[in-house]
C-alpha cells in the first residue's frame, strides 16, 4: 500500500511539473463548457425563405403576409427569376423557395384548386423535412381561413378531428443545455483522462525512465494502479467542476443522487483509464499512442449517442456500444441527472461499466511487461 | 533548394520508418468514414414507445397499428395508468408514451373530436421533437383517411414540394462531408503538432538549429511530406465515399481537390504552430486534440446547423476554420456549385494558412533557452 502511495505521489509531481498541463486540465473543460453548451440547439427557427410571386394578387399577398407573420420563417428575398432563386439556394442565402404561379388568386377565389411549388434545400434532411412541414402548416391554415370566409363551401367544423397535445417530461421547455451539458462533460473528462494517462505511460517508455521502475520490486498491478489513480482523481474533480458550472451558470436540474452519479463516473473512468493504459502498453512512441487514442476516442464519442439518437443507429452499431463505456455513461448520466433514476433503474449500465472496467484493467496489467 | 530537399527526404524517412503510424494515418480516415457514414444519423428509427390506452376501442387500435407499422417506432408495451409513466421513463428505453383519452372512438364520432397526447422524454430534446413531429404527421394522415373525401375537396391550395440536392432525404449526404472535414483537420494537425516538439524533446532540435536551414525552410520541410500523404488520403476518402455511399461529386473534381489541398495545408500549418508553441509532445497533443475536437464537432455545422445557434455564435463559428471548409465541400460535392459561390470561404482559408505559417516563423526560436 505504501508503495502505491509513493508511486501516486511521483505521478502527481510529474503531472503538475508541466505548468501548461496543470492549468489546462482544469481550464480547458471550464472554457469549453461555457462556450459550447449554450451553442447547441436542434430547434429550427429563422428559416430563410425566398418568394417568387408570379401572381401578385390579393390572395398571394395574403399568403406572403401570413408567412411573414410566423416566427419560423424569415423572408429574405423576393424575385421573379428562378435562376436567381437557385443561386440563393446554392449560396446558402436561403433554405426554401416558394413559387406562387400566375393565376393562383384567380383560381382560388373562384373556388378551383390551385398549385404552389416549394423547393427545399434538403441537404440536411431533418431541417429540410421540418421546414417543409411548417410551410405546409401555414399554407393549410391559410386554406382554412379562405374556406371559412367563403360560406358556400363545406364547414370544416363538421369533420371529426383528433386533437393532439404534447408534453415534454423532465425538460418542459426543451432546453438543449440540459441535454448537451452531460454529454460535453463526459467527452471532456474522457478525453483528458484518456490522453494524459496513456501519454504519460508511453512517455516513460520513450524516454527510458520506465526502466528505472522495472528494476524495482514494484509489482505490475501496483504500477498500473499508480498510473490510474491520479487521473481518476483529476477526472472526478473535472466532473465536479463541470457540475458546479452547470448548476450555477445554466441551472441544470439535478434530480437524482449525486453519490450515484459519482459512483457511475468512477467506474467509467476506471474503464477508460484501463483502456488507455492497455493501448499504451501496445504503443512504442507517443505518436503511435496519439493516433490509436484518436481512433478509439472518435469512434467511442460519435457512436455513443451523445449527439445523435442511439436508436437510429444500425443494429451492429448498437451491439458494438455494449463495450463502449462512453455510450453507457452518457445514458446513465442523463438518466440520473435529469430523470432522477435510481440505482435499480440503472443497474444495467452499472453492470456493463463494471465489466468493461474490470476487463480493460486486467488487460493492461497482463500486457504490461517489466522485461524489455 | 538542395538543402531543403535533403531535409524533406529526412522527414520522409522519419515517417516511413514508423510503419505503424503510417498504417494508422491511412487506415483511420478510411475506417472512420465507413463507420460514421453508416452510423451517424439524426433521423429516428425504431424509437421505443409505450401506449396508455384508456379507451381501448377499435379506432385507437387502428391508429396505434398505423403508427407502429411506420417503422419509426417500436412498441414497448402498454401501460395501465398515469402513474406508470414516470417509472417507465426512468428505465430509459422508452422515449415516448401515447395517451388516448377515455371513450376516444365515441368522442370522435359523436362530438367530432377526440384527444390524444404525446408525452415524450425531454431529456433528449432532439428525439422528443422528432417523435412528436413524426407522430403528429401520422395521426393527421390517419385523420384524413377517416374523412377521406370530405377534406380533400376543401383543399384549395395544393402545395407541391421538391427536395433539392437530396431527394431521398438521406442522412449521409450531410454527414460524410462533415466527417471528412473533421477527420482531415484532426489528423493533419495531430501529425504536424508533434514533429517539432519531438525534436525539442529528444534534443535533435539543436542539430537542426546549427544547420544552415532557415526557420521557414524547416517549417515547410516539415509540412511537405505530410502534405503529400494527406493528399493521397483525401483521394482515397473521396473514392470511398463515392463507392460505398454513392456520394456524387457534382461539381468540378479539380476544384474540390484544390480546395481540399488548401484545407490540408491550413490544418498542417496550424499543427506546426501548435508544435512551435508547445514545450512537450504531451502538451502539443493535448492542445491539438482537445482544442480542436469538440469545437470542430460542435461549431462547424457538422451535426448542428449554425443558423439555429444563438446570434453570438455566428461570430464564434467564424473563428473555427472547419466551418468554412464544410460549406465548400458540401457545395462542390452535393450542390455542384463552382468557385463563384465559394471564393470568400476559399480566401479565408488561404489567409488563415498564411497567418499560421507567418506566426510559426516569427515564433520559431533559433536559440536554445
Amino acid at each position: 500500500m505504501r508503495t502505491i502511495l509513493y508511486l501516486i505521489r511521483k505521478e502527481f509531481l510529474q503531472i503538475f511539473r508541466n505548468k501548461f498541463i496543470s492549468k489546462a486540465i482544469f481550464g480547458v473543460p471550464i472554457v469549453q463548457m461555457l462556450i459550447l453548451v449554450p451553442a447547441i440547439t436542434f430547434e429550427i427557427k429563422n428559416v430563410n425563405l425566398c418568394i417568387i410571386d408570379n401572381d401578385f394578387s390579393a390572395e398571394s399577398r395574403g399568403l406572403v403576409n401570413k408567412l411573414e407573420g410566423s416566427t419560423f420563417f424569415r423572408i429574405t428575398s423576393s424575385t421573379w427569376s428562378e435562376k436567381k432563386a437557385n443561386d440563393l439556394l446554392h449560396s446558402n442565402k436561403c433554405l426554401m423557395v416558394l413559387n406562387i404561379p400566375e393565376g393562383f388568386g384567380k383560381e382560388i377565389s373562384s373556388g378551383r384548386p390551385s398549385k404552389l411549388h416549394a423547393t427545399v434545400d434538403a441537404l440536411n434532411a431533418i431541417t429540410g423535412q421540418l421546414s417543409w412541414a411548417y410551410l405546409n402548416g401555414v399554407i393549410s391554415d391559410y386554406n382554412t381561413n379562405i374556406i371559412s370566409e367563403n360560406p358556400g363551401m363545406i364547414q370544416l367544423a363538421a369533420i371529426p378531428r383528433i386533437n393532439i397535445t404534447n408534453r415534454y417530461w423532465y425538460n418542459e421547455m426543451l432546453d438543449y443545455k440540459y441535454y448537451m451539458l452531460p454529454g460535453i462533460l463526459v467527452i471532456l473528462v474522457t478525453a483528458i483522462g484518456f490522453l494524459l494517462a496513456g501519454l504519460n505511460m508511453v512517455r516513460e517508455k520513450e524516454i527510458g525512465t520506465i526502466e528505472q521502475i522495472n528494476v524495482t520490486p514494484v509489482r505490475k498491478y501496483q504500477f498500473i494502479i499508480a498510473k490510474m489513480v491520479p487521473f481518476l482523481i483529476i477526472g472526478l474533480i473535472d466532473l465536479a467542476l463541470g457540475l458546479i458550472i452547470g448548476k450555477l451558470t445554466f441551472s441544470i436540474p439535478f434530480e437524482g443522487s449525486i453519490m450515484l452519479l459519482f459512483l457511475g463516473s468512477t467506474i467509467f473512468l476506471i474503464a477508460v483509464l484501463g483502456l488507455a493504459l492497455f493501448i499504451s502498453t501496445l504503443s512504442g512512441t507517443q505518436q503511435q499512442y496519439m493516433f490509436s487514442a484518436f481512433f478509439v476516442m472518435i469512434i467511442f464519442i460519435l457512436m455513443s449517442g451523445i449527439f445523435t439518437p442511439f436508436e437510429s443507429m444500425p443494429m451492429w452499431a448498437q451491439k458494438f456500444d455494449l463495450v463502449n463505456p462512453v455510450a453507457h455513461l452518457i445514458k446513465f448520466n442523463r438518466m440520473v441527472m435529469l430523470k432522477g433514476s435510481t440505482i435499480q433503474d440503472t443497474a444495467r449500465e452499472i453492470t456493463f461499466l463494471s465489466a468493461i472496467a474490470l476487463f480493460f484493467t486486467l488487460f493492461a496489467v497482463r500486457r504490461y511487461r517489466k522485461t524489455a | 533548394m538542395k538543402r531543403f530537399l535533403g531535409f524533406v527526404k529526412k522527414e520522409f524517412l522519419h515517417i516511413f520508418r514508423d510503419y505503424r503510424t503510417l498504417i494508422i494515418i491511412f487506415g483511420i480516415p478510411a475506417a472512420q468514414i465507413l463507420i460514421f457514414g453508416f452510423v451517424v444519423r439524426t433521423d429516428i428509427k425504431d424509437a421505443g414507445v409505450a401506449v396508455l390506452d384508456l379507451s381501448g376501442d377499435e379506432i385507437t387500435q387502428r391508429l396505434t397499428n398505423k403508427i407502429f407499422s411506420s417503422g419509426f417506432f417500436v412498441n414497448n408495451g402498454n401501460l395501465l395508468n398515469y402513474n406508470d409513466i414516470d417509472a417507465t421513463f426512468k428505465k430509459g428505453n422508452t422515449k415516448a408514451i401515447y395517451v388516448f383519452e377515455e371513450n376516444f372512438g365515441s368522442n370522435l364520432y359523436r362530438e367530432g373530436k377526440a384527444s390524444m397526447s404525446i408525452i415524450t422524454d425531454g431529456s433528449e430534446p432532439n428525439v422528443a421533437t422528432l417523435i412528436t413531429n413524426y407522430t403528429t404527421a401520422i395521426v393527421n394522415d390517419f385523420n384524413r383517411e377517416l374523412n377521406n373525401d370530405a377534406v380533400n375537396s376543401v383543399l384549395l391550395i395544393q402545395p407541391e414540394v421538391k427536395m433539392f440536392y437530396n431527394p431521398k432525404l438521406e442522412s449521409h449526404f450531410m454527414f460524410v462531408p462533415g466527417v471528412i472535414t473533421l477527420i482531415l483537420i484532426l489528423i493533419c494537425a495531430l501529425m504536424t503538432s508533434v514533429t517539432i516538439t519531438r525534436e525539442k524533446e529528444f534534443g535533435t532540435m539543436e542539430v537542426l538549429l546549427v544547420s544552415p536551414l532557415k526557420p521557414l525552410q524547416i517549417i515547410l520541410g516539415k509540412v511537405t511530406p505530410y502534405f503529400l500523404l494527406s493528399f493521397i488520403n483525401i483521394i482515397l476518402i473521396l473514392i470511398l465515399s463515392w463507392l460505398v455511399f454513392g456520394l456524387p461529386i457534382k461539381g468540378s473534381v479539380v476544384l474540390l481537390l484544390f480546395e481540399s489541398m488548401l484545407y490540408i495545408l491550413m490544418s498542417l500549418s496550424l499543427g506546426i504552430l501548435i508544435s512551435i508553441l508547445s514545450k512537450t509532445m504531451q502538451q502539443a497533443i493535448f492542445i491539438s486534440f482537445l482544442g480542436l475536437m469538440l469545437p470542430t464537432i460542435l461549431l462547424s455545422g457538422f451535426i448542428f446547423p449554425i443558423e439555429n445557434m444563438p446570434k453570438v455564435y455566428d461570430v464564434v463559428s467564424k473563428i473555427v476554420p472547419p466551418s468554412y471548409f464544410i460549406t465548400i465541400i458540401k457545395g462542390i460535392m452535393i450542390k455542384g456549385i463552382g468557385i463563384t459561390f465559394v471564393w470568400k470561404q476559399t480566401l479565408v482559408i488561404f489567409f488563415m494558412t498564411l497567418l499560421f505559417i507567418g506566426l510559426s516563423v516569427s515564433k520559431f526560436k533559433v536559440r536554445l533557452q
